[in-house]
């Protein structure tokens, strides 16, 4: 999809082309034929193509219900891509049944969101870390297990000793290094971190952004760091991918989309972050809302609340095409030259 | 402008060395202890800290909305110049809506499900207001339009769960502003929302506070929603005050250790920075809060005093810092 991304760094660790997720919501079958009700779907992924390349974070932000959360579960597995193709260093992985190949999936883990919900709480720490050691078979003895758990606990930041408690006696941010404890217990070169630091404070999320950091340039990992925060998007990422209604409008290197976003919508999300460096600045915030997915509208899905929509943007999708830096830009305005140039300074 | 306002004028609302206790199996717990600021007319005060740190709290017993066994067991709280932190259940009641309002954080559960816009918008006009019901439908339309929702005379009669959730803030609002209150206690108006629609929803307060004049006591963890409204902030630790002044001062040149270090763990675009700094551990739970100040096992700066003697706030300048750092003599 992306020259400048192929030419950085060979074949990409994970590729989708033309991925897309549609949800029936159709009313029920006997609704539909008494009541003459359609069938409806949700296109929470409506056509994504992304390489991220080896060793490096690709950062997918966007509003809610703009589908990054379903991106995620499609890469690892737990959803079935309606169309498309999702291949992992080469190989093919859209029609597995979730956790097969194991070969390949040992290689790709998660981080969820909510750390109390996604550790099983009946279970001790050491339990919950080995998992993965056992369902992949990498461990044969007890005792080879332990000094695996008390070395990936040191890893994260905790005491060896901690495998013996529960969750409950940790808190959020303590919990989160756990999830990633677990994580990367397989020994991945992939994960997926589904907005593993929004249910935290500021200052425990400075502390697992910063570890997250760390494990990557010890292990390699390569991320899909999935936020809605952009200035924690702007620290952890290399490339970033901006999505609107299940499809992406701005997609290329971090540092060049955050000093001149060229897509309206990007430009929109850069300005409505509050920012505690320019203090009380009077903005005109953009009006209006994301629209529903079930129902979106034609053209490009942005134009009802774009200021540079014309008669071709309410008709016609634009797709992704090379902009300025590199960036690649789904936008009428800016490939017909419309859009004076933004500078973010 | 806003600091020499507080200076020479009355204080709308102030704050006593209030303390709030639960009483639970485990003993007295302590959730705000010692919490002193004031409010000017007019003033838009920013409130932040992390989760547990006793910000919500400290809202709902200015509107008496404190649930038991949550209690303020001392200091007072007065509006206007009279004390309410005694008032009864229907004194208090009467106060609420009409004097002070409130906006919470989930605005779906702040408003009724069964019953209309209009309903709900009419019943508080007239709770407050002695307006017939024609008038009043006429007062609810004519907010709705004030808070930007388009097509007020047909979106009136809609439900709650037919607007989206920025709207429904805006309906919370409205519901807030009906008798045009002299204070807004808002507890993280905008973190259910997404960044756009909080930019909505933040310029529509600021509209609302400069337009009727109204103070607004801004309850949030966001230090970027606070540099971007407030006049004054107060940054609470452990349900203590440990800085509180002009928005500027606190985030330009925060002094206390737990403003510095909270400030430096805030990612900001344009910095490009590879690590952010990192306050070592996390807010101690409310039944082992350490003795002397509260944040010393996991400040930078600790000296041996801090383990014994808690600080009270001292002034600097226009701001109030509760570090030992910063006592006279040292």
């Amino acid at each position: 999809m992306n020259d400048l991304m192929r030419e950085n760094s060979g074949v990409p660790l994970l590729s989708m082309r033309g991925v897309k997720k549609y949800f029936d919501i159709s009313p029920p079958f006997l609704n539909r034929v008494l009541e003459r009700k359609p069938i409806q779907h949700l296109r929470a992924v409506d056509g994504l193509d992304l390489d991220i390349p080896r060793g490096t974070t690709f950062s997918l932000v966007g509003e809610s219900g703009c589908g990054k959360s379903t991106v995620a579960k499609l890469v690892v597995g737990l959803y079935r891509a309606t169309e498309g193709s999702i291949s992992f260093e080469g190989v093919d992985v859209t029609g597995m049944p979730a956790g097969k190949p194991l070969a390949l999936r040992q290689r790709m883990q998660m981080i969820f969101q909510d750390p109390y919900a996604s550790l099983n709480p009946r279970w001790r720490v050491r339990d919950i870390i080995a998992e993965p050691l056992r369902s992949f078979g990498l461990r044969r003895s007890r005792s080879e297990e332990l000094n695996e758990v008390g070395r990936l606990l040191d890893l994260v930041g905790l005491n060896a000793q901690d495998g013996e408690k529960y969750p409950h006696e940790f808190s959020g941010g303590q919990r989160q290094r756990i999830s990633i404890a677990r994580a990367i217990a397989s020994n991945p070169d992939f994960l997926v971190c589904d907005e593993p630091t929004s249910a935290l404070d500021v200052s425990v999320q400075a502390q697992i952004l910063n570890l997250m950091k760390e494990l990557q340039e010890e292990l390699g990992l390569t991320y899909l760091f999935i936020s809605h925060d952009l200035a924690v998007v702007n620290f952890m990422s290399e490339w970033i991918g901006v999505m609107y209604l299940g499809r992406i409008v701005e997609v290329g290197l971090a540092r060049y989309v955050f000093a001149g976003p060229q897509h309206p919508y990007t430009q929109l999300l850069l300005e409505t972050i509050p920012d505690i460096t320019m203090q009380k600045r009077d903005r005109e915030p953009v009006a209006g809302e994301v629209p529903n997915p079930i129902n979106p509208p034609s053209g490009c899905t942005f134009h009802p609340r774009c200021p540079h929509a014309d008669e071709r943007c309410r008709s016609e999708l634009p797709i992704l095409a090379a902009g300025a830096s590199g960036i690649m830009v789904a936008c009428h305005a800016v490939h017909e030259g419309r859009l004076s140039v933004y500078s973010a300074g | 402008m806003m600091n020499n306002r507080n200076a020479d004028t009355a204080p709308l609302l102030e704050v006593r060395d209030l303390s709030i206790a639960f009483d639970t199996r485990r003993g007295l717990l302590r959730a705000v202890d010692g919490m002193s600021f004031k409010l000017v007319p007019g003033e838009i005060l920013g409130v932040v800290g992390e989760s547990g740190a006793g910000k919500s709290l400290t809202g709902a017993a200015i509107i008496g909305l404190l649930e038991p066994p949550g209690h303020v067991s001392g200091g007072e709280i007065h509006f206007e110049g009279t004390r309410i932190d005694n008032f009864s259940r229907e004194q208090m009641r009467q106060m609420r809506g009409k004097k002070i309002g409130a906006i919470f954080q989930d605005p779906l559960t702040s408003l009724n499900p069964l019953l209309t816009i209009e309903r709900q918008l009419v019943e508080t006009i007239q709770t407050h207001l002695n307006l017939d019901s024609g008038e009043a439908r006429q007062r609810a339309i004519e907010l709705l339009t004030e808070v930007g929702i388009p097509a007020p005379e047909k979106r009136i009669d809609h439900y709650p769960h037919q607007f989206s959730g920025g709207m429904r803030q805006r309906v919370v609002i409205a519901l807030a502003i009906c008798a045009q209150p002299k204070l807004i206690i808002a507890d993280e108006p905008t973190t259910a929302l997404d960044v756009s629609i909080q930019a909505q929803i933040i310029a529509l307060l600021k509209k609302m506070c400069r337009e009727h004049g109204t103070a607004v006591m801004l309850i949030t963890h966001d230090m970027g929603v606070i540099a971007e409204t407030c006049d004054r902030v107060a940054v609470m630790y452990s349900g203590r005050l440990a800085e509180i002044g002009p928005v500027h001062q606190v985030v330009k040149e925060p002094r206390h250790p737990y403003t510095r270090g909270l400030m430096g763990s805030i990612p900001a675009i344009g910095t490009g920075s590879e690590r952010l700094t990192q306050i070592k551990g996390a807010m101690p739970r409310l039944k082992d809060i350490p003795p002397g100040c509260a944040f010393h096992p996991r400040c930078s700066e600790v000296m041996e005093r801090c383990s014994s003697i808690k600080p009270i706030p001292v002034e600097i300048n226009d701001s109030e810092v509760a570090c030992l750092l910063y006592e006279k003599g040292t």
